[in-house]
């Protein structure tokens, strides 16, 4: 059954902000074997110009995972079964590197549904901002197959 | 890290970054469910990742995305200065239940030196001859 059109343009309600730490970042690094000093020494990561660790490009992911509103597209009236999903893309867009200290907010929307063949793609776009200041734009491209 | 970090300067348009290779086993998997907060049992239950028709246990996209981000974060040296990193998932990549899992190359070359001191890297990612990232892309800015 094709996904719910009324949802293009949607904004999930806003989550909890993520305190991101240093032991966040350290245990996101470790998880893809990535020993960069960026991500673990507090000296290199200064030495770089940063005020504290940095984290790896793809680490918003594991923070938006935890920024509750993770249920958003799981809503009844979307009509998205999670059985059929597979990921299609992923884009991340910085103004900045994540950093350890940064309290983020993230604020999710419908960008669009559209039919792609026998599949639906849904695309999710997420500002995410520290403090008020943008830090990066996460697009994220979702296929359900067969739905269309 | 590199021992000598590229400049603007030094990259031209065909640039080659050294291709390196990842192994993915179980453990990989287990851990980055852990880190990342994805739980999806197809990326560690291989009775239910066969029962929906795949091959076996795959990795999840993003820990291929990531590993794959490597080759440019090392080639660059400091990670905060990719300004945007995204891809195309084509294929999954499939980690039996050995001690080999699965063997990922990642290669990039610089496509593109733009006017605002950023160069686009196009990364590929293969496992044996199939590639698993379409249109991986990431824009760094160098110094």
């Amino acid at each position: 059954m094709p996904l719910n059109r009324d949802w293009i343009g949607r904004v999930a309600p806003k989550g909890d902000p993520v305190d991101v730490t240093r032991n966040d970042i350290r245990r996101f690094a470790t998880a893809i074997g990535d020993q960069n000093p960026a991500y673990h020494d507090l000296q290199a990561a200064r030495e770089l110009g940063y005020t504290d660790l940095i984290a790896p490009p793809t680490f918003l992911i594991a923070a938006s995972t935890g920024g509750g509103s993770g249920g958003f597209i799981h809503d009844p009236d979307l009509g998205l079964n999670y059985a059929m999903v597979v990921h299609g893309e992923e884009k991340f867009d910085f103004v900045r590197p994540v950093q350890a200290g940064d309290v983020l907010e993230m604020v999710q929307r419908v960008e669009n549904i559209q039919a792609k063949g026998s599949n639906e793609l849904l695309t999710l776009v997420t500002e995410v901002t520290s403090n008020g200041e943008p830090v990066a734009t996460v697009t994220n491209t979702i296929v359900s197959r067969g739905t269309a | 890290m590199p021992s000598s970090i590229p400049t603007y300067a030094d990259v031209s348009v065909g640039t080659e970054i050294p291709a390196q290779e990842f192994t993915l086993q179980r453990a990989d998997l287990v851990k980055y469910a852990g880190a990342s907060g994805d739980f999806n049992v197809i990326h560690w239950n291989e009775r239910v990742a066969k029962s929906v028709g795949l091959p076996n246990v795959i990795a999840h996209g993003m820990l291929t995305m990531a590993t794959a981000g490597r080759v440019v974060t090392d080639w660059v040296g400091d990670p905060g200065r990719v300004v945007s990193y995204g891809v195309r998932f084509s294929r999954p990549v499939v980690v039996e239940d050995d001690d080999k899992g699965a063997t990922l190359v990642v290669s990039g070359i610089v496509e593109e030196k733009n006017e605002d001191g950023t160069v686009s890297i196009a990364l590929t990612a293969t496992v044996g001859e199939n590639k698993v990232l379409m249109g991986a892309k990431a824009v760094v800015r160098l110094a």
